[in-house]
């Protein structure tokens, strides 16, 4: 008969959150199991150099970043499985978590490309988790880390998932290679925004920032580099509203507060943000309306009062807690605020160490 | 005795017409990826270990972080990597674009190998 794998810690997601939540609960002898996904490594593969983490004075690249935390949480003892959790049982104890896909459907395309939602409407997920757990749980555990990060955000506009891959990119530093002496476009206003068209500048005849509103959220440095840049305009209080082309993209739809005009462009760069990827915890535990997982230590209405009926001697306990005592939250997943590596780390580290004083507490 | 590791063959412009032509009707694999991208390392090792487990097919590489391979990306068309194209007589039979999950890679080569004589 099939036994479901135990373990004390269940760390789900590897981006800098679930991996330094494996160091601590690894060095912790807990000897953690780390679900990575088919995509190890989270947002941050898809950089070129993190110049804010602290310890790399010259900047390091995001994949080697991730690849030496990864290294690191095996060094402790965490077994990494690179596999969805596809469903999971807050409801008993031990935790039940799934990793099986029913059918003909690819795990990666229903939790991770774009989410659940954008492959299965909410019900069809709910439906979806009922056939998953009429199997048996791969695993079963004392506490679990939700690690789980976030996913891009794609604009919804005709013409971009029939060009994804011809002209329209999620991956400015993957593709700007192919844009040399190109008319490109990035859409955003943030971090990612700003580095996605310093990158295509090395290739592209020319950049256009596309951005809804008058002024970016970016971090006054990259800003800087951006708007100082000969290459590199911005079309303030401006969408993309359709994208044209014939084989590739040809041109774009921009509307602003002046109309809509129709530009030609050769290449679309999508960086308007992240939806957290909790679509498979949804009625599991409580999430924001923005399907953020809600801890005690949430930045949030939600998070606040999940604090205050959670005051033992004058202290928080166990703040990163969600609405389920040894279910932990860290990282993008939860942040709905500062959304940095070092921040998910950071948050990482304090679920490992309340799922280990948890355990002891027990 | 396992059979001797296969390792994915590095094309570039001098041999990649070439070998396409001839392969014949066996399948070539091509990976067209960058040490600049992120999902191309992710899908690198999966690659790897299709080579070994598919070896009716031809697997290659093409590093477009050399200028003049871009050549033969853009001559089929890549504007994306990683892209993976399946070639059969010369001719494009299959493209999967993007970073792509090992099952569905499986997916994608079990349609163009003859799996009987594997």
């Amino acid at each position: 008969m099939f036994v479901p794998q135990h373990t004390k810690v269940l760390i789900i997601g590897s981006g800098p959150a679930g991996y330094t939540a494996a160091i601590y609960a690894g060095r912790a002898q807990l000897e953690p199991i780390l679900l990575a996904g088919e995509r190890p490594g989270g947002q941050l593969m898809y950089t070129t150099d993190v110049e804010n983490f602290p310890g790399f004075p010259n900047g390091k690249s995001g994949q080697e970043l991730m690849t030496d935390m990864l290294a690191q949480a095996e060094r402790f003892g965490t077994q990494v499985k690179y596999e969805y959790a596809t469903a999971v049982d807050f409801s008993v104890r031990p935790f039940k978590v799934w990793n099986t896909v029913p059918g003909n459907h690819i795990a990666d395309a229903i939790f991770h490309g774009g989410g659940a939602s954008n492959e299965l409407g909410d019900g069809d997920i709910t439906q979806l988790r009922e056939e998953i757990i009429k199997g048996e749980p791969a695993y079963t555990a004392d506490t679990v880390i939700l690690a789980v990060g976030a996913t891009s955000i794609m604009l919804n506009v005709p013409g971009e998932t029939e060009f994804l891959g011809r002209g329209v990119s999620t991956c400015a530093v993957c593709d700007a290679a192919f844009y040399k002496d190109k008319e490109t476009f990035v859409v955003g206003g943030g971090d990612s925004a700003m580095e996605d068209s310093l990158a295509l500048t090395k290739f592209a005849k020319h950049v256009t920032i596309v951005h809804r509103r008058e002024a970016f959220k970016a971090s006054k440095i990259m800003q800087e580099r951006v708007l100082n840049h000969p290459k590199i305009s911005v079309l303030w209080n401006s969408q993309i509203t359709e994208v044209l082309g014939n084989g590739s993209v040809k041109s774009i739809k921009i509307t602003s507060t002046e109309g809509e005009k129709e530009v030609p462009a050769d290449g679309v760069f999508i960086a308007i943000g992240h939806k957290p990827m909790t679509d498979f915890v949804k009625g599991q535990l409580e999430l924001d309306g923005h399907g953020y997982i809600v801890t005690r230590a949430s930045h949030s209405k939600a998070g606040v009062e999940l604090a205050s009926k959670n005051i033992t001697n004058d202290l928080l306990a166990f703040p990163t807690t969600t609405s389920i005592a040894g279910v932990f939250a860290a990282g993008d997943g939860v942040d709905v605020r500062y959304k940095q590596a070092i921040t998910a780390a950071g948050m990482g580290c304090q679920a490992a160490l309340d799922a280990e004083r948890y355990l002891e507490s027990r | 005795m396992p059979d001797e590791k296969v390792t994915p063959i590095h094309l570039t412009t001098a041999d990649f017409h070439e070998t396409i032509k001839n392969a014949g009707s066996k399948p070539v694999v091509v990976d067209f990826w960058a040490a600049w991208c992120g999902p191309c390392k992710m899908i690198g090792p999966i690659v790897e270990d299709l080579a070994n487990e598919f070896r009716d097919a031809t697997w290659t590489k093409v590093d477009i972080e050399d200028g003049s391979n871009r050549d033969i990306a853009m001559e089929f068309g890549i504007m994306s990597i990683p892209t993976m194209l399946v070639f059969k007589n010369g001719e494009i039979v299959d493209r999967l674009i993007g970073f792509n999950p090992k099952p569905k890679l499986v997916e994608m080569v079990s349609r163009h190998v003859d799996t009987t004589t594997n």
